[in-house]
């Protein structure tokens, strides 16, 4: 079976904040490649880099050095415009869940459809209902965020990240503001959703309940990257 | 096109967002129907006051006037030659032209003897140039010499005098060496620039003025033969007469006196300065609500970046809300000052009322107050980083 074309193509990527003095290297001599389809996981412990690689590989950051392909187009020296258009291509999960509170659901998931021009106003509709479906929340569709339950509106984040059907979902700690419980049920339906779509995962955790649905874990350390560790080595 | 589709397409997140939170969106629009309430007070004042100093003009009787170009308000008259008025009435549509002869007297105050600045006006009695029929029943006494009718309404402490007046008990007073007699009163009200008027007849006004030269008169009062329009004979005037006089409808030398006023006097800057005042405590207060909000949404507004949003999506946010709040504000701002308007009126006997002029005016000062607010606090969108704010 010929290997697809990767979604992220990383190598000898280096990011560093300030300037002078007050410069600090905070990501070295990265090297990363993430096939379609494929779940990554990365864990590490807290400052060492996980984040700021998460941002320059979702658009949010100007790549500073080195090289990072997303789906073949090279971001180190993109325009702001491109950026703009990498970030459509991403769904993006953060800690918190981010809904807007003067949104319904479904309107907070539909605003993940209107930035893409394709998309006519009865079928944003249409969609946004639908994937609130199927994260279990079809019940739900006008209730605004402070009328539901932590889980409940993070998985109202999962449908707003992936109703656009991206090529790549990035995952920022998704599951730390959650109960265990929960945070293990959000987990997997983000998994069954983005396999269903062929959808690329990127998660970075804490959670050791939740590194089973990893294909591949990476193991970040001091702004390095360590590598291939098998999923199945940490059980 | 493309614009629009997209305007249908967009969730319409600046109503939403107000309409969430009804409290705060009551502020603003509590703050901008006050700014608005202000600024209708202050233009509805001055526009009042205006017009109640045109008052001689507009009491005037005739169709048309010949006034020198030199003439500026009604206390600064200038003259022209008498011979324009027999030259008037050569032209056609011209039905009558009378002289009126005006200047400006200090007289002692019958009671008080203090000195105070009244407009004397004469003409020929029998042919009334004001249209005020209390003053012309009385005209027949200002034929008597030294008789004068005076001004109920004057600026001053003058209601013993017109009291006597009324009860036909004469009042005399110095003015320029001589005893006028003060034989009738007429309403009429105080300007700017006098505290009331006299009026005469023109050979008392000469006699009051000695070296004033009769052949130089202050405003020609013009009547138009019926079937003529006005406007055309001002025209076929201005073309017969030299250049040392103009002709123009009563209404437009009322007009000019508008103006006159508007940019001289002090009173319009004083009004200015409120109703700016007004406006910046409107862009205040709009301004605190936007920032407020841009503040309360600043990680949504991120994460909407994070999606692919660009900046000038969150921009028309914004505007959105200013716009919105801008019309939703001008409603009671309107309704608000018609109520008081009317109370005013009643109350000060000026004449103020709503015009549409007006409330165009300020529905485009609400409209910028809240755009410069907005465009203030969009500046605050910029935090909007979603690479620092996870
Ligand atoms: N905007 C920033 N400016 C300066 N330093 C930053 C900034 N963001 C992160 N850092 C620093 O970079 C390092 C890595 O941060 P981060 O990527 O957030 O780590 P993690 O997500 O693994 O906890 C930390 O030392 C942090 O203090
Ligand atoms: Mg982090």
């Amino acid at each position: 079976m010929p290997s697809p074309q990767p979604v992220i193509a990383i190598h000898n990527l280096g990011h560093a904040f300030g300037r002078g003095e007050q410069r600090k290297q905070v990501l070295f001599d990265i090297a990363l490649n993430i096939k379609a389809g494929e779940i990554v996981l990365m864990t590490g412990p807290s400052g060492s880099g996980k984040t700021t690689l998460l941002t320059l590989i979702g658009g949010l950051r100007h790549v500073q050095s080195g090289s990072l392909k997303f789906l073949g187009q090279e971001l180190c020296g993109a325009t702001a415009e491109d950026l703009v258009q990498a970030r459509r291509q991403t769904g993006y999960i953060f800690q918190a869940h981010n809904l807007h509170e003067s949104l319904t659901a479904r309107q907070n998931v539909r605003m993940g459809l209107e930035v893409h021009p394709q998309y006519s106003v009865e079928k944003m509709s249409m969609l946004a209902a639908e994937m609130l479906d199927l994260v279990g929340l079809g019940e739900r569709l006008d209730h605004y965020p402070d009328q539901l339950s932590g889980g409940q509106k993070q998985r109202v984040a999962i449908a707003r990240a992936l109703v656009s059907r991206p090529k790549l979902l990035l995952a920022d700690e998704p599951t730390a503001a959650l109960d265990s419980k929960t945070g293990r049920d959000v987990v997997t339906l983000m998994q069954h959703l983005a396999q269903n779509q062929g959808c690329t995962i990127l998660l970075v955790t804490h959670d050791s309940r939740i590194l089973d649905i990893a294909d591949r874990i990476v193991h970040m350390e001091d702004g390095v990257l360590k590598h291939n560790t098998p999923a199945n080595a940490v059980h | 096109m493309g614009w629009l589709n997209s305007l249908q397409r967009r969730t319409p997140l600046g109503w939403l967002q107000l309409s969430r939170h009804k409290g705060r969106l009551l502020v603003a629009l509590s703050g901008i129907a006050f700014a608005d309430l202000l600024m209708f007070m202050q233009l509805g004042f001055q526009e009042s006051l205006y017009e109640s100093n045109t008052q001689i003009r507009a009491a005037l009787d005739a169709d048309l006037i010949l006034a020198s170009p030199k003439a500026e308000t009604t206390q600064k008259l200038s003259t022209f030659s008498r011979r324009r008025l027999y030259q008037a009435q050569d032209v056609p549509g011209v039905a009558s032209a009378r002289a009126l002869y005006s200047n400006n007297i200090n007289w002692n105050h019958p009671e008080t003897n203090e000195e105070a600045s009244l407009q004397v006006m004469g003409f020929d009695p029998d042919y009334p140039a004001f249209n005020l029929p209390e003053m012309n029943a009385q005209l027949y006494r200002v034929k008597i010499p030294d008789v004068m009718l005076f001004d109920r309404l004057a600026r001053g402490d003058y209601q013993q005098t017109i009291a006597q007046i009324e009860n036909q008990q004469w009042v005399s007073t110095e003015a320029e060496g001589r005893t006028l007699s003060v034989r009738g009163v007429f309403s009429l009200g105080a300007s700017f620039g006098a505290d009331g008027l006299l009026v005469t007849s023109s050979q008392n006004f000469l006699q009051l003025f000695p070296r004033r030269d009769p052949g130089s008169v202050s405003i020609g009062l013009l009547h138009v033969e019926p079937g003529y329009d006005p406007e055309q004979v001002a025209q076929a005037l201005q073309d017969h007469l030299p250049d040392d006089v103009e002709a123009m409808t009563l209404d437009d030398f009322i007009q000019d006196e508008l103006e006159q006023i508007q940019t001289e006097s002090p009173i319009g800057f004083i009004f200015t300065i409120g109703a700016a005042m007004a406006f910046v405590v409107g862009v205040v207060i709009v301004y605190q609500v936007l920032s407020t909000d841009v503040n309360a949404h600043i990680k949504e507004y991120a994460t909407f970046k994070a999606m692919g949003y660009r900046h000038s999506y969150l921009l028309t946010i914004v505007i959105e809300e200013s716009l919105i709040m801008a019309f939703l504000g001008f409603i009671p701002g309107l309704l608000l000052p018609m109520g008081i308007y009317q109370v005013a009126a009643n109350a000060t006997a000026l004449p103020i009322y709503m015009t549409l002029n007006r409330a165009a005016t300020v529905l485009a000062m609400t409209i910028i107050m809240c755009l410069f607010s907005g465009a203030i606090a969009t500046r605050k969108l910029q935090s909007a980083d979603p690479a620092d704010m996870f």
